[in-house]
Parts: structure tokens; C-alpha cells; sequence
């Protein structure tokens, strides 16, 4: 048996789930002592760990399927795990090895109650998401969703004492179950298309039946509408910026790291696999859809003040860019242009990671600060380099990474996705050929604008002066907290400076996905350079690019050394050179969010508060907030409550009335039987 | 037309026209009479069917009936009578003139919309089916008009006897446990009701349900 499980990713992977699982119920024994409950979360990383060996041995192996012994009456629970999974479960793996050793130092200052609960939710949460990726059948699929579903509530609600941390809850649990409605319809359809009864929920059987177009298209809508609540795809995603700030940070970091990913995975796989023969006018629809939301995320991230929202607004751009380069691969696949699609894969799969491993770094990140001042608000930080320097220096990487600057990993796929976008010239449909290459101009568009978020949101916490006296004393983040950061700010470094060698992890998963020839055939390479495709001259070589900009920085710090005509004076960076005597003269993150709100002022909703010219203690106030929630929710919710007050009127308080009721229906029904 | 075809039919006639009569009656110590009757009427009933078509079980099943809708309920509900020191039954929410000639109406609605489901009966009494049938409705009826909690009780009681006598109609009754099943049911629920009248009696000074529609807030 021992001997055996080594042989097979899937049993590994089953064994970690195992380890997890075990680990929730011992919270439960653990319950009122600390170091135990910690010491559980160092577990919990070690069962991440070998679930991401378990996916890097999985990648390059053939995929392998397993039978439950167990299930329902007819269906018994249908697992596996293939190349396409297996990236995920790599991703999954390798961001929760980091978050669990973090959390681990984390929630050392929180009450024990709190870490026990907290302990139990989080390996059950980590244990649904291993199922969610190793299911097989839609039924163990859904089970699996929605156990993910309500242990990330209960997450995210965890300090409940917080009316904003309930309101985020119950907004975060009514879309995803309207999502996980839509799922279940769309795996209903597929199902009933099989014929094969029960039989007909296992996913290899929905893979071999052919949908016609009206129907395949009708579960493509719901399935984008149900993985798209999960992963924040505009309009779904005001849930997003709600429960990332409420939610503890190594929740919000997994929230954003791993369970927007896997509405991704769930997109790919209804998309790609399950229905395997994309109409082109879905991948129109999720092009338009995905760069409306990078947009968006983009644009209201740069106006925002709170450190956790800003980075949720970005995590709704990043899934916007992942989805419009599902949108390409669609459209491709659709056209038979495998070569291409196979590169708008793979640029997808990339930035998915990246995303994956960077924005795990900055929420995480941000909970160390947190932790540290205990303030969110940008605007009472300042000049944590001092204080922080591990946190600041690992940060500054992430920043880096999310700004897509090369050489670091977030430019890497922006990159590539900008390619797959300028390949598009030729499409069958002539106003295709002149409208996809424009979508390139939207995604240079959001890079410049998420470089400016990052630059925004690092330069307003970590340089300059403190901006409140509390933030002296902060103290740099814990050695558990330390390790997590460190590895995945390495993984920022690996998947930036390696690229050859990363695509050829996503390679399975797109031979997979699009055709072995056209994954064999896009993005050679070696430790240096990666090619788009062995005939293209278009390369690009990460360690060059990190060797010149080594050179250029120490010629230009030498050479400003030699020349400068007067000795050098050192200030806070930040500053523009100048020695600010007060933190009050820096620039804030009001100001320096100033011209984005003005450019952009028609997309906000935007209410300004400015102070009176005798004021003494004068204030200066934005708020902005979602037009979306004004345009969709709320009229949503006020149709939904004008139609209970029809329904009450139905209800009268008299006994004889509902008596009326009980004989009126029975009489039409006696009326309607012949 | 054989003999005790005859017989159940204008015991079917006789069951129908105590509903009418219970639908008409507002002294409360005369509906439970009339609820006596239609039980030893639909008991009698049973009886015949049971000897017309040689189904020993059904006479067991007319006994039970007997037993509990001719002495125990009625016992019950007398007592309940004296203590709660009932009489009349307040006004109906309708006249009682009207109140007959709609269920007039409902009378002959019910004998058209049960022709299809006789039909597909294969009972020797199955015209009986439409009675039956206007009984429920009838006894819903005067659950409806009613604005006293026991004479709601006497309507639902007899809403259960038109239930039986459909069953016995159309299926020669149903299964026996559920007949029993349904029998203990019956029981256990006028016990508990007589619990809570005087609770309610208590709580709100009467049985008076246009009262405390009032209070259900």
C-alpha cells in the first residue's frame, strides 16, 4: 500500500487532501492551545507540499483516473488528474505551501478561539479546493465548489464582530450560490445531452458527446456566469473588493491567489474540454468581457486609498487579462488557428500563475504591515522601508512582478499576451483582423495603468517619512511570515527569469487543451531566451535584460557619484529629492491618485468633500464608489422587494382567508384534471 | 340494480345531505349530533360495501369507524362543549341561505369535475365518487364560513369522513395501516385541540377566531 502510493500524483494528491482534512478535525481537539494551532498550519504546508510534487510529477505524466469505492447509488465519485489540472494543482500547491507557513506566524497575536476556528476552516477550505481540482464528474465537482464555497465564507467573515465583515460575507455567499445555481444548470445540460443517465455526470462522458450549437452555447452562458462569480468578472465582482479587506490576509490571499483561479479553471474546462468545440462568438464575448474588466479593475484600483482594496481592484484587471486571453484562445481555436491559440493559452496559463504568486505576495505582504500599524488606509503610512526592511524589500519584488516590469514575471506573460494579440491579423472575417490587434492597445493600456497602482501603492507605504507617530515602532515581519514571503517572492524571480522552462510546464496542459503539434510547435527556448515559435525571430532573453539593467544602474550610480558637483545629500525617497520637514508636505495617496480621477472622472461615482477656506484643521475627502453596484445590485434588490410586498399582499392574517386559498386551488385543480 | 347497490346510494344521498345540514346548523351541540350521524351513516356504508363485494377487511375498517366518529370523537367533543360552555356558534361569515345555495353550486361542480375519475374506477359503487367528493368540498366550505375554532374542528372532522367515504368509492378504502394510520391521527388531533381550547380560551377570553386574527402579528 505505502509502496504504492508513491507511484501515482493522484494518490499523493488524495493523501495531502487527507492530511488536510485531518488537520481541520484537529483544530477541534486543539482547541485552547496556541502553539499546537500554529504548529497545525506548518502541517497544513507540508500537505500543500506534496500536493504540489504530486502536480509537477502529474504535468508530464499521462493523466490518471480513479474510481471511488464509494458515492451515489449508481455513480460512484469519478477522480483524476490531468495536465490541465495539474497546473492548477501546482499553482494551488506551491501558493499554499507560502500562505499556510505565513499564516502560521501570522495569527500568532490573535485570540486562541479565533486561531482554532480559523485553523479548522482553513485546512477544510484547502482540502475542497484539492477536490475541486481532482473531480471528475460533475457531482464531486459541485460538492466539492460549495464546501469551498461556505468554509471561504466562514472565512472571510471570521472577524465577525465587524458589520462590514458580515455585509461582505452574505454579498460573497449570494454570488457565489447563484453562481453554483448556474453550475449546476449548465452540468445538467451537459448530462441530459449524454443520454447515459448517471453515468452521463462523469466528465470523460460529457467530453465525448457533441452538444449542438443552441445548447453548447447555452452552457457556455451559464458557465461563464457561475465560474465568472467565483472569479470576479465584471458585473460579478462586487463582491471582490468587499471581502478582500474584511477577510483576514492569508484568507484574502488565498482568496485572490487561488479561488479566482480556479473560476478560471472551471471557464477552461466547460470551455475548452467539456465542449471542445468553441463557437468563435464565445471568444468575442469573453475578449470585450475581459478587457472591460482589466479596465475597470485598473482604473478603480488607481483610486483607491485602502491597501486591500487596491490590490482586489487589481486582481479584477489580472482576471480580466487572464479572461480576455481565454476570449483569443477561443477565438483561435474556434478559427482552427492552433498554433496561435496554443500561444494565447499559454500566455493565459502564465499570467495565471504569475498572478497567482505575486498577488499571494502583496495581500500577504499587506497583512504584514498590518499587523505591524494596523491601519489599511494608504493615506496613515509612510516610510515602512526603515521599520520593515525584509517586508519592504520582498514587497518591492511583488511590486515589481505586478507592475510588469521586466525582469520579473508579471511582464513575462503581459508580453506574451501582447503577442498572442498582434498574431491575430488573420482571421477569416475582415473586421476581426482590425479590431482583436486593438484589444493589444487595451492591454498596454491596463499595464501602464497597474504600473501606476503599484508604484502608488509601494511609494505611498514604504517610502518616505512616516505619516502618523504610531508607525515608529512597527516591527519587521516574524521568521514564519519571513519564509512565506521569501518563497514566493523567489517564485516571482523563477517564473520572470525562467521562461523557457516555465512554458514547458503549461505545455501538456495545452497539448491537452489545443492539439500536442501546435504545443510542441510555440515557444521554444532555453535558460536565456524564449522564442515565440521556432521560425520567429521574436525572442526575449531575461537574463540579458537583468544583466543590462545591472550595468545601467551602476554606470549611472557611478557616474552621479564622479560628477555631482556638490556632496550628495541623502532624503527619503519619495520626496523628489527635497528634505521634507513635516510628513504633511509628502505626497498622499489622494494626490497622487489625483490625475486618474480627473482623466477618468466620467467611469467613477465619485463624491468629493473639500474643505472650507477658514477651516483650521482643513480635510480633504473622496469617495468613490462602484456605479455598477447603483447600475445592477441595487435595482436587483429593489425589484426583489417590490415583488414581496405583492407577495404580501396575499397574505391577509384571517384564518378563512388562507382557508379560501387551500379550497380555491383545490377547486381549479379539480377544474384542470380532465 | 342489486339490492345493496341501492342501499349505498341512498346512503351516499343521506351522507351528502348531513353535510348540507352540518353546512346550515349554528347550535353547536346539534353539529356534533349531525357529526355522529354521517359517521354511522359512512360506518353503515362501509358495512355495505363490505357485504356487496365480500371484503372482510372492510367491516373491521367500518367498526373503527364507527367506534371513533359515532361514540369516542363525539364524546370528546361533548364534554368539551360543557366545559368550554358553548352553545351557538357565532354568525357565519356568509348568510346561511347563500351559504346553501353555493354549496349547491359546488354540489353540482363536483359531480361534473368526478366523471372523469368515476369513470376510471372500477368499483360497484363508484357514482358514489361525485358525492364524496361534494362532501369534501362542502366541509371545506364550512371550515371557511365558520369563525369558531370547534366548528373549524367539526368541518375538518368531517372533510375526513368525505375522505373515507371517497376511498371507499373509488378503491374500497384504502390500505389498512393507512386507514388505521389515519384513524390515530384523527384522535391524537381532537385530543391535542381540546388542549389548546382552553389554552386559548385563556389566552384571548374566547374561541372567537375573528379575535385573535387580530392578535397574529
Amino acid at each position: 500500500m505505502i509502496a504504492q502510493v508513491g507511484h501515482d500524483p493522484l494518490d499523493l494528491t488524495l493523501a495531502a487532501c487527507a492530511i488536510w482534512l485531518v488537520l481541520a478535525a484537529a483544530s477541534l481537539a486543539l482547541s485552547r492551545r496556541p502553539r499546537a494551532l500554529r504548529a497545525l498550519f506548518v502541517g497544513g504546508s507540508a500537505g500543500s507540499f506534496l500536493f504540489l510534487t504530486a502536480g509537477l510529477r502529474a504535468l508530464f505524466a499521462p493523466a490518471s483516473h480513479m474510481t471511488l469505492p464509494f458515492g451515489l447509488p449508481q455513480l460512484a465519485f469519478h477522480l483524476h488528474l490531468d495536465p490541465l489540472a495539474a497546473v492548477f494543482v501546482v499553482l494551488f500547491g506551491f501558493t499554499s505551501v507560502a500562505i499556510s507557513l505565513f499564516a502560521a506566524g501570522y495569527l500568532r497575536h490573535e485570540p486562541t478561539a479565533h486561531v482554532a476556528r480559523m485553523a479548522g476552516q482553513y485546512h477544510l477550505l484547502l482540502a475542497a479546493i484539492g477536490l475541486v481540482l481532482l473531480a471528475d464528474d460533475a457531482y464531486v465537482f459541485l460538492v466539492a465548489w460549495e464546501t469551498m464555497a461556505w468554509s471561504s465564507y466562514l472565512l472571510i467573515i471570521s472577524d465577525d464582530h465587524m458589520v462590514q465583515a458580515r455585509r461582505a460575507g452574505l454579498l460573497y455567499l449570494v454570488t457565489e450560490h447563484m453562481g453554483a445555481i448556474a453550475l449546476m444548470l449548465a452540468f445538467g445540460i451537459l448530462q441530459s445531452a449524454t443520454h447515459a443517465g448517471l453515468a452521463g455526470y462523469a466528465f470523460p462522458v460529457m467530453r465525448a458527446t457533441t452538444l449542438t450549437p443552441e445548447m453548447a452555447s447555452t452552457v457556455f452562458a451559464l458557465g461563464l456566469f457561475g465560474f465568472g462569480a467565483k472569479a470576479g468578472f465584471l458585473p460579478l465582482h462586487a463582491w471582490l473588493p468587499e471581502a478582500h479587506p474584511v477577510a483576514p490576509s492569508p484568507v484574502s490571499a488565498l482568496l485572490s491567489g487561488v479561488l479566482l483561479k480556479l473560476g478560471i479553471y472551471g471557464l477552461l474546462l466547460v470551455t475548452l474540454e467539456l465542449l471542445h468545440a468553441p463557437l468563435w462568438w464565445w471568444g468575442i464575448v469573453m475578449l470585450v468581457l475581459g478587457l472591460t474588466t482589466a479596465l475597470f479593475g485598473a482604473i478603480y484600483s488607481a483610486a483607491q486609498n485602502d491597501m486591500k482594496r487596491l490590490l482586489s481592484y487589481s486582481s479584477i484587471e489580472n482576471i480580466g487579462l487572464i479572461l480576455a486571453g481565454i476570449g483569443l484562445t477561443v477565438l483561435f481555436e474556434a478559427y482552427h488557428m492552433a498554433s496561435l491559440a496554443a500561444l494565447a493559452l499559454m500566455a493565459t496559463l502564465y499570467h495565471t500563475l504569475n498572478h497567482a504568486v505575486f498577488k499571494s505576495l502583496l495581500f500577504l505582504g499587506t497583512g504584514s504591515i498590518l499587523h505591524a500599524t494596523a491601519e489599511r488606509n494608504l493615506g496613515r503610512l509612510g516610510g515602512l522601508i526603515h521599520r520593515m526592511p525584509w517586508v519592504a524589500a520582498l514587497l518591492l519584488i511583488g511590486s515589481f512582478a505586478a507592475a510588469g516590469v521586466p525582469p520579473f514575471n508579471g511582464f513575462v506573460s503581459e508580453w506574451l499576451l501582447l503577442q498572442s494579440f498582434l498574431g491575430a491579423t488573420s482571421f477569416p472575417q475582415p473586421y476581426l483582423n482590425m479590431a482583436v490587434p486593438l484589444g493589444a492597445a487595451a492591454v498596454v493600456l491596463v499595464a501602464g495603468l497597474a504600473a501606476y497602482v503599484m508604484v502608488k501603492f509601494y511609494g505611498i507605504s514604504f517610502l518616505g517619512q512616516p505619516r502618523e507617530p504610531a508607525l515608529k515602532a512597527a516591527e519587521d515581519a516574524g521568521p514564519h511570515e519571513r519564509t512565506g514571503l521569501l518563497l514566493l517572492a523567489a517564485g516571482c524571480l523563477f517564473l520572470g527569469l525562467f521562461p523557457a522552462w516555465t512554458v514547458d510546464l503549461f505545455r501538456p496542459a495545452v497539448a491537452q487543451l489545443i492539439g500536442p503539434a501546435a504545443a510542441q510547435d510555440t515557444l521554444a527556448g532555453n535558460v536565456f531566451s524564449c522564442r515565440l515559435h521556432a521560425a520567429t525571430q521574436a525572442d526575449y532573453r531575461p537574463l540579458v535584460v537583468l544583466g543590462a539593467l545591472a550595468l545601467v544602474s551602476a554606470t549611472l550610480v557611478f557616474l552621479l557619484r564622479r560628477l555631482a558637483p556638490a556632496p550628495l545629500r541623502r532624503t527619503d525617497a519619495w520626496n523628489g529629492g527635497h528634505e521634507a520637514r513635516t510628513a504633511r508636505m509628502q505626497d498622499t495617496a489622494e494626490g497622487f491618485g489625483q490625475p486618474i480621477r480627473h482623466v477618468f472622472a466620467s467611469f467613477f461615482r465619485m463624491q468629493i468633500e473639500r474643505p472650507a477656506a477658514a477651516e483650521t484643521t482643513p480635510v480633504y475627502a473622496s469617495r468613490i464608489e462602484d456605479p455598477l453596484w447603483y447600475a445592477i445590485y441595487l435595482p436587483i434588490v429593489r425589484s426583489v422587494s417590490r415583488l414581496s410586498e405583492w407577495v404580501a399582499l396575499l397574505r391577509r392574517r384571517r384564518i378563512a382567508i388562507y382557508l379560501l386559498y387551500a379550497f380555491a386551488t383545490l377547486v381549479i385543480l379539480l377544474v384542470l384534471t380532465p | 340494480m342489486p339490492l345493496f347497490a341501492q342501499i349505498t346510494n341512498m346512503l351516499a344521498a343521506l351522507f351528502l345531505l348531513v353535510g348540507f345540514a352540518m353546512l346550515a346548523q349554528r347550535r353547536i351541540v346539534h353539529l356534533i349530533n349531525l357529526y355522529a350521524l354521517q359517521g354511522g351513516i359512512l360506518a353503515l356504508s362501509i358495512v355495505t360495501v363490505g357485504y356487496g363485494t365480500h371484503q372482510e377487511s372492510l367491516y373491521l375498517s367500518a367498526a373503527l369507524n364507527g367506534l371513533l366518529k359515532v361514540i369516542i370523537i363525539p364524546a370528546i367533543l361533548y364534554r368539551l362543549v360543557r366545559r368550554l360552555g358553548l352553545v351557538w356558534d357565532r354568525e357565519n361569515l356568509l348568510r346561511v341561505p347563500t351559504l346553501l345555495l353555493a354549496g349547491l353550486v359546488l354540489n353540482i361542480f363536483a359531480f361534473n369535475a368526478a366523471l372523469p375519475i368515476a369513470h376510471l374506477a372500477g368499483t360497484i359503487n363508484h357514482d358514489t365518487f361525485g358525492i364524496a367528493l361534494a362532501s369534501v368540498l362542502l366541509s371545506l366550505l364550512m371550515m371557511i364560513v365558520r369563525t369558531t375554532a370547534l366548528t373549524q374542528v367539526l368541518g375538518f372532522l368531517s372533510l375526513e369522513n368525505g375522505i373515507i367515504f371517497a376511498a371507499t368509492s373509488v378503491t374500497y378504502g384504502m390500505p389498512m395501516m393507512i386507514e388505521l394510520g389515519i384513524a390515530l391521527d384523527v384522535i391524537v388531533g381532537v385530543f391535542i385541540l381540546g388542549v389548546f381550547f382552553f389554552h386559548i380560551r385563556d389566552e384571548f377570553d374566547s374561541l372567537d377566531l375573528q379575535r385573535f386574527d387580530r392578535h397574529e402579528e
